[in-house]
């Protein structure tokens, strides 16, 4: 439930794309460059609108691929253009090149992406296989668990990928968000506009009196420099994100961190997890604790950077940790979630704090529901497990037909 | 002797594969070449025709008009004398003494 936290904010019934595009609209970048895909289609299908209507003063670029859109934003930013777009699934897949293209040339595109499964077998539904193949571009990656987070992570966007100079993509579930109706708060145009601020690049191609070269070769000599270069921003770029929540927090009243801690205080049993299912795990957690059963719940808002240091932290207090995967990264060692829980744990306890133990859980594939029964199942493993029971296989597909 | 390079730290370098404007002028092409254009002043009728084709604007033009070729930047590549109309000719291509 979305209790309304600023006094100007206006309470409305609309679905994840419908708030996606709104907050968009009041952005009112300078161009935006896309490709219709279901799901993401009514983001721009809407945004169009948008600008067809007069609403927002956007140059609209409608382009004839993702890696067409992708481009275009590439070239709209560089030239000095404030630039966002939408995509899921293949046509992310479709952007490939263009996405590391984005970082290595540090353009601060802003990326609305709603998770969807990759072909094939050919599927529109929700899973986090797309994004999570991208989690090594380069880009800042945001996911939501609803419709206001999305708004939300969106109004916060623009200013993270702007000031760190890094391609930022903002994601919601395929469906279960993108085309839900839920209760959101919307804040006034103004004040959105007034906390996005504006843009203002250090360099830009239209800059007649300062020109430059843009994406010249690199070799031996230079090549990793500026590959170092975009691994430091990446690096440093913690303190910015949260700063920008915290002007949030103190501008709109709602607050976000690098990730969720729900019922962690004295947990020791928990699961990490990403996106909408976090909303069907937390019920699970209060009917436990309604038990006795000390379960908690971490959501990752920021995946990318990955925040391993705070995550460690909060994790080293736990006895046993589920890893809710909705992706598989078909290593045959676990799905991108845990490798990097169990890295950042590994890491921690370099420096003395104590590991707990880690299984991990792929789910949701393609769309496929997780429902209550499936993670007390989880629960009452790591409870197990923290009773001194076997581990058993520490990769495990739930609510799959084995 | 040439001074070495002094090549530039992740935090000197501008942020994200910028290169400031019009450093192929430090560049010298040229040395790749294995023919020269030899231009024959007498023969030139100034019809520009060189100086529009030549992709590295490497014809030398002054008040207006065809002086020179810049060998420092010539690549050798020939579009220039092929370029020159055949009646005149002004332009030929000779092989680069080693
Ligand atoms: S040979 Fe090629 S590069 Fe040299 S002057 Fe002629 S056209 Fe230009
Ligand atoms: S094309 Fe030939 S005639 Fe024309 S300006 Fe050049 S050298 Fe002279």
């Amino acid at each position: 439930m979305i209790k309304t936290t600023y006094a100007k904010g206006k309470v409305v019934a609309k679905t994840g794309n419908e708030v996606m595009a709104e907050a968009m609209r009041q952005i009112a970048p300078d161009v935006v460059a896309a490709y219709p895909i279901t799901p993401a289609t009514e983001i721009v299908q809407i945004f169009s609108q948008f600008v067809a209507d007069g609403l927002v003063p956007t140059e609209f670029v409608a382009v004839e691929s993702e890696h067409s859109a992708m481009s275009a934003c590439i070239g709209a930013c560089a030239a000095g253009a404030r630039t966002m777009t939408g995509t899921s699934s293949q046509g992310l897949a479709l952007m490939w090149e263009m996405l590391y293209i984005a970082a290595g040339l540090r353009l601060p595109l802003v990326m609305a992406v709603i998770n969807r499964a990759l072909s094939a077998p050919i599927n529109i539904h929700g899973d986090q296989s797309d994004t999570m193949g991208a989690r090594d571009a380069g880009w800042i990656q945001i996911y939501s668990e609803n419709s206001q987070e999305a708004y939300d992570n969106m109004v916060q966007s623009t200013r993270i990928a702007e000031k760190l100079q890094l391609p930022t993509m903002i994601t919601t579930d395929g469906f279960i968000i993108s085309h839900c109706m839920e209760v959101v708060e919307i804040l006034p145009d103004e004040d959105v506009k007034k906390f996005a601020g504006e843009f203002k690049p250090e360099r830009y191609l239209l800059d007649i009196k300062r020109p430059y070269t843009l994406g010249a070769i690199d070799l031996q000599d230079y090549y990793f420099e500026h590959r170092f270069q975009l691994a430091d921003a990446m690096n440093n770029a913690i303190p910015v994100i949260l700063e920008v929540a915290q002007d949030f927090y103190k501008t709109f009243g709602r607050k976000y961190d690098l990730y969720e801690k729900y019922c962690m205080d004295d947990a020791e049993v928990a699961l990490v997890i990403i996106g909408s299912a976090a909303g069907t795990a937390k019920v699970v957690v209060d009917d436990l604790r309604s038990k006795g059963v000390k379960a908690g719940l971490i959501k990752i808002r920021v995946f990318r950077p990955f925040p391993a240091k705070q995550l460690a932290a909060d994790l080293a207090k736990l006895k046993v940790v589920a890893v809710m995967d909705r992706a598989d990264s078909c290593s045959g060692a676990g799905a991108p979630l845990y490798t990097d829980v169990t890295a950042a744990l590994y890491s921690n306890a370099n420096a003395g704090l104590p590991l707990p133990k880690v299984v991990d859980y792929v789910y949701g594939l393609g769309g496929r529901d997780i429902d209550l029964d499936h993670f007390h199942e989880v629960f009452a493993r790591l409870e197990k497990i923290k009773a001194g029971g076997p581990i058993g296989p520490v990769v495990e597909y739930i609510n799959v037909r084995k | 002797m040439k001074a070495e390079e002094h090549k530039l730290t992740a935090k000197e370098l501008p942020v994200g594969d910028i290169l400031e404007a019009g450093t192929a002028v430090a560049f010298k092409t040229g040395a790749w070449r294995s023919i020269r254009p030899v231009w024959n002043a007498q023969k030139c009728i100034q019809c520009m025709i060189c100086w529009i084709s030549c992709p590295d604007t490497s014809i030398i033009v002054k008040d207006g008009k065809v002086t020179g070729i810049n060998y420092d930047h010539c690549k050798g590549c020939g579009i220039c004398a092929v370029e020159c109309p055949k009646k005149v000719c002004a332009i030929t291509m000779e092989a680069e003494k080693k």
